[in-house]
């Protein structure tokens, strides 16, 4: 009796299996939307995140409900037509869930360890290295992210942009460290269309420590 | 001869609701001011419709902040206050939107499509192709149906729709489709068919001043 309980269970978990797939959900934000005042204003984090960062994640599992089904249907064209939904709005889940981390309440002023002595071999000083993010993010074209981030292969840091919600791994293969929002929904409330003020002081509230583990990890994983 | 801004052809409350006050006026004497501002500092040419179409011989400054010019000197027209224009299209191109898109409704639906669907910042455009025939496409950034080579679909844009955040964040913050859905109230119908019928129509693109 119990092996034929047993064996109804097997079958019946194998149809039910496929059905219970993992969903993303919206992180919880590390501190209180007033946190990263005055650099970043609590109307922006709290929109930035229960609604931008929200409706990427349910679009995401939106499209991923729909690969799924394109794939159980074997419709490779209809799984291609979803890249760009995928793209948008896993960059967008990626993106902004390291950005919740790398900014923090009381930044400690720079980097240290392992890190401060990367970005001194390969930019020279830290405020070299502040200065080509600041005058690359600045300069990004409609929306999109600056990065700092660390190129494995050849071992060491590089400064790059990326569009839209591009994430930086899947398109330049550079592990994120440090990255800054400059679609203008992260700070036209407060800055308006002063980019450059927002991405400067962006600094004053670097989380160096994150920053450093997340180098640490890139580094030795 | 350098670029200039245009002025507005209204006050910048005008708007109202639909398009806030602060919001036209940051848009025009902020962001248009400083295409115009590096578009002067990017080329010496002075034909901004032949820079459009030539695109792919200029660096990506004039692109960015020429595209930038154009788009936002025909915006302004685009627009106008409650009641100063029809409110819908007239005459042979409210023929031809139909024949094209079964109705001016279809249209706009087809627009906001356009217009919502566009990831980041871009435009939405209601456009005449070489062959005559109307179209609807969208553009990133500061691009336009005028550049060859750069556009989906080539055409001469007679309505335009900004998307970029800054064009409906302070009043709509994400709630992009509400701003679209409230920006029909504010289109220049009149100004529009003038497009059509003095230029568009003629395979001519719609010259702006300055």
């Amino acid at each position: 009796m119990f092996a034929n309980i047993a064996r109804v269970l097997a079958q019946s978990s194998n149809k039910c299996l496929p059905l219970i797939r993992a969903k993303h959900s919206l992180p919880d934000l590390p501190y209180d939307f007033n946190a990263l005042e005055p650099v970043i204003s609590a109307e922006i984090m709290q929109v930035h995140h229960q609604k931008h960062h929200a409706t990427y994640v349910n679009n995401l599992n939106v499209a991923e409900e729909k690969l799924f089904e394109a794939k159980q249907r074997g419709s490779v064209s209809d799984q291609i037509a979803l890249t760009s939904a995928l793209k948008f709005n896993g960059g967008g889940h990626i993106n902004h869930s390291i950005f919740w981390t790398i900014l923090c309440q009381n930044g400690s002023s720079e980097p240290g360890g392992e890190l401060a002595e990367a970005i001194k071999r390969d930019f020279g000083s830290y405020q070299r290295m502040v200065d080509l993010l600041v005058a690359t993010s600045t300069g990004i074209q409609g929306s999109g992210w600056g990065w700092l981030g660390y190129n494995k292969q050849l071992n060491r840091l590089e400064i790059a942009a990326c569009a839209n919600q591009d994430p930086l791994q899947a398109t330049t293969g550079l592990h994120p460290l440090f990255g800054i929002d400059v679609w203008e929904h992260a700070y036209y409330l407060q800055y308006k269309n002063a980019r450059p003020d927002y991405v400067k002081s962006i600094f004053k509230i670097a989380n160096w420590r994150k920053v450093e583990e997340l180098f640490g990890k890139a580094r030795h994983d | 001869m350098s670029f200039q801004l245009p002025p507005l052809p209204y006050d910048y409350q005008v708007l109202e609701p639909f398009v806030d006050k602060e919001t036209m006026n940051l848009h025009h004497t902020k962001h248009h001011q400083a295409y115009v501002n590096n578009l002067n500092g990017a080329t010496k040419d002075s034909d901004i419709v032949a820079i459009c179409q030539n695109i792919k011989n200029y660096p990506v400054a004039v692109r960015n902040n020429g595209g930038g010019h154009y788009n936002h000197s025909l915006f302004w027209k685009w627009m106008a206050p409650v009641g100063s224009s029809n409110v819908a299209p007239t005459g042979t191109l409210k023929e031809k939107i139909e024949a094209t898109f079964g109705s001016v409704d279809e249209m706009k639906k087809k627009f906001t499509d356009a217009a919502l669907t566009r990831f980041g910042s871009g435009w939405a455009w209601l456009g005449v192709k070489k062959d005559g025939s109307l179209a609807i496409s969208s553009t990133a950034n500061q691009d336009n149906p005028l550049m060859a080579g750069v556009a989906d679909v080539e055409m001469i844009p007679i309505l335009g729709l900004d998307v970029w955040e800054h064009a409906y964040y302070l009043k709509y913050q994400n709630r992009r489709g509400e701003y679209i859905q409230q920006w029909w109230n504010v289109v220049n119908w009149d100004e529009v068919v003038k497009y059509y019928d003095n230029f568009a129509s003629k395979n001519n693109p719609v010259p702006i001043n300055q």
